[in-house]
């Protein structure tokens, strides 16, 4: 952790000192030149944030960022409440797991870095930050690598209590880290992370939406990548009745690299919603983003929103964003939207791809051909088409996780799995 | 002794325009132990012919039989076909991305043995099998045709045909976009398949050059969806001197 991302607190007037600290040095004429002086140009999808709950209204449905949500369904996460704990009966229980060396205190609302980085984007996240008084803060040494992840276990106890929840993780400076946030149970959850990537620290966050059929998850995950870092950040959902949750990411230097990767299977009834924001502030910093989901069952409602914003400082960033989703029956709805906002013209890449579809005849054909059965050859096509997405994971326990999963879920349509060899 | 049997088979595949007959009455007969090759020009219906007796949804059968030892092989499912003993070798094998070639094989091999392989031997069997067609045995680790050059494709399919040997395989145009050292390793592993004695190999090519290395007991030159000749190795011969020019114009002014 740099002395300058520590210290960083966003002024008054919307300016970010970090950004002032980069433009000030005398190895980045260039940079310095082109750097903006304020972070708050507009994105179209993403203007500034607030901390009041006031100033997000309750939505109606019809604003862009709100239309795909059911708007019934997630009203309740509108409503500024606390947690709804009662005594020796929380709403959710938290299990942590702290791997030796990893400093673990609470942060104040506005007691720095809380607050530096994720500045709620709406009602649901402002709600959560100002409810949390004490919020969770988790510190990684810097060069302190870790071998095993930390672990938040978040279990929900009962559907229709709310509970609260605002996490800050900071990675020290050349620090190496993965944090698993493992959600079960039921529960109206609304959680906010907030993550700093200290400069050229390594770190990934697996966010698991294994919720019972009957919770409602909202959340904020917002990352600020420094100097020559890597954060990767893994949304995994398969439960829940509604999960809207944000992915986004900014950079507080140059040489900064995000990886966003997703992996969903939404039943029937289900509604599941990713949204990413890749703020591409900073020149030479890299994103990459790949959603990938298969849905089933009548009323099954996947929402993917990417949106990257390069601005005009962003020289030579490249940035690659994919939303894939297959559809195993009739009845799904996969609403998948990919944007890029475009300041400057001088990056190294920028590209997108959306594709939403049903199973490819012609490798079920392949595959049957060599006497697979069409149940199998499904499951297989299915396995290969997240596989991409889970062997990026590392983590075997947690790749496993997943694979059952998918297991568990595809027994639902395609049948059972057959003897493993 | 076994036998695949094709008697006056037509299909047709859907267009825009309505339904498009492809093959006119293709009667071919395949013993265990026999080699036969399928020459003809594009579009004449060659790899239909191959995708029909396979089982692929695209072609329509309207009427014919295709028999294996006397069983329909038309009702059944292109997996049961598969089981049943028949193997297509396709001239464009489909990526399936994420499945690694090491799961695929052994899902194929447990499925068409109807258990799995056992463990002990399986690993070396594979190995083996990429060896023989010069792949290394890291391709296990990749996906199934994914990234694969033109030639790795071909000489994956005919490991296959060693793992898996059925008692017929179908080789579709299989010898097409490989070079001469890709082609030899490829008629190497088909001669292996063949040397066996006792199984059926239908052969589809548009060219003869692979008739130097895979020498075939019976040539049939396919032209307009059926057979318009049928001869021994020699009639090959005669292909590579002439073309296939006599039997186009033989065809178009009957």
């Amino acid at each position: 952790m740099t002395t300058t991302d520590t210290s960083t607190d966003r002024h008054p007037d919307g300016t970010d000192p970090n950004l002032a600290v980069d433009a000030a040095l005398p190895v980045e004429p260039v940079v310095a030149a082109a750097l903006e002086t304020s972070d708050k140009v507009a994105s179209h999808l993403h203007p500034g944030g607030s901390f009041e709950v006031e100033d997000h209204p309750v939505p109606t449905g019809r604003e862009e960022v709100w239309r795909f949500t059911p708007m019934r369904r997630i009203q309740p996460m509108f409503e500024p409440r606390p947690t709804d704990d009662a005594e020796g009966d929380p709403a959710a229980e938290y299990e942590l797991s702290l791997p030796e060396g990893v400093r673990q205190g609470v942060l104040a609302p506005g007691q720095a870095p809380r607050g530096t980085v994720l500045v709620p984007a709406d009602r649901p996240a402002a709600i959560a930050s100002a409810q949390v008084s004490e919020a969770l803060h988790l510190v990684v040494p810097a060069e302190l690598e870790l071998a095993e992840p930390i672990r938040i276990g978040v279990t929900g106890r009962g559907a229709g209590r709310r509970a609260n929840a605002h996490y800050v993780v900071e990675a020290g400076a050349h620090s190496r880290a993965t944090l698993v946030l493992h959600h079960r149970g039921s529960a109206e959850h609304n959680g906010n992370l907030e993550v700093v990537v200290g400069d050229g620290a390594s770190l990934t966050v697996i966010s698991i939406q294994d919720w019972d059929d009957d919770a409602i998850h909202t959340g904020q995950h917002e990352a600020r990548v420094g100097r020559d870092a890597s954060y990767q950040h893994i949304a995994v959902s398969f439960g829940g009745d509604v999960v809207r949750l944000q992915s986004n990411v900014s950079y507080a230097s140059v040489g900064g690299r995000a990886e966003l990767l997703g992996l969903y299977f939404v039943d029937s009834g289900q509604h599941i919603e990713h949204r990413l924001f890749v703020d591409h502030n900073t020149p030479r910093s890299e994103s990459n983003v790949d959603y990938r989901g298969a849905l089933q069952g009548a009323g099954a409602h996947s929402v993917w929103i990417g949106d990257v914003l390069i601005r005009k400082a962003a020289e030579g960033i490249d940035t690659y964003e994919s939303n894939r989703n297959l559809v195993l029956t009739d009845g799904c709805r996969a609403d998948s939207v990919p944007n890029l906002e475009i300041e400057t013209g001088e990056i190294a890449g920028a590209g997108h791809a959306a594709t939403t579809g049903r199973f490819d005849d012609e490798q079920l054909f392949y595959l049957r051909s060599r006497g697979i059965d069409e149940t199998e050859a499904r499951r297989l096509v299915v396995h290969g088409f997240f596989a991409d997405i889970i062997r990026r994971i590392g983590i075997p326990e947690v790749e496993q996780l997943l694979l059952s999963a998918v297991e568990r879920e595809l027994a639902v349509t395609v049948g059972t799995p057959a003897l493993t060899a | 002794m076994a036998t695949l049997e094709i008697k006056d088979l037509h299909v047709s595949v859907e267009t825009e325009a309505g339904p498009k007959p492809i093959l006119n009455g293709v009667d071919l007969t395949i013993r265990s132990g026999e080699t036969h090759a399928i020459m003809g020009p594009n579009g004449s219906g060659k790899s239909t012919l191959a995708y029909s007796i396979a089982g692929h949804p695209k072609y329509q059968i309207t009427s014919g039989s295709v028999t294996l030892d006397g069983e329909d092989l038309l009702g059944m499912t292109v997996d049961e076909r598969a089981r049943a003993g028949l193997f297509l070798a396709m001239q464009y094998p489909v990526e399936v991305p994420g499945v690694s070639v090491a799961n695929f094989l052994r899902t194929a091999k447990t499925a068409i043995d109807g258990e799995a392989p056992k463990i002990r031997t399986w690993v070396k069997d594979v190995t083996t099998a990429l060896d023989k067609v010069q792949l290394d045995s890291s391709f296990v680790q990749r996906s199934v045709n994914e990234g694969f050059s033109g030639g790795e494709k071909k000489r994956h399919e005919i490991a296959q045909l060693e793992l898996l040997n059925p008692k017929f395989a179908v080789l579709d145009e299989t010898d097409s976009g490989l070079d001469i050292d890709a082609l030899r390793v490829v008629s190497d592993g088909v001669n292996r398949f063949t040397g066996q004695g006792d199984r059926g190999l239908l052969l589809i090519t548009h060219y003869t050059r692979i008739l130097r290395y895979i020498k075939p007991d019976f040539v049939h030159v396919f032209v307009k969806g059926r057979v318009a000749e049928q001869g021994g190795p020699e009639l090959a011969e005669r292909l590579e001197a002439e073309g296939y020019d006599r039997y186009v114009r033989e065809a178009a002014g009957a």
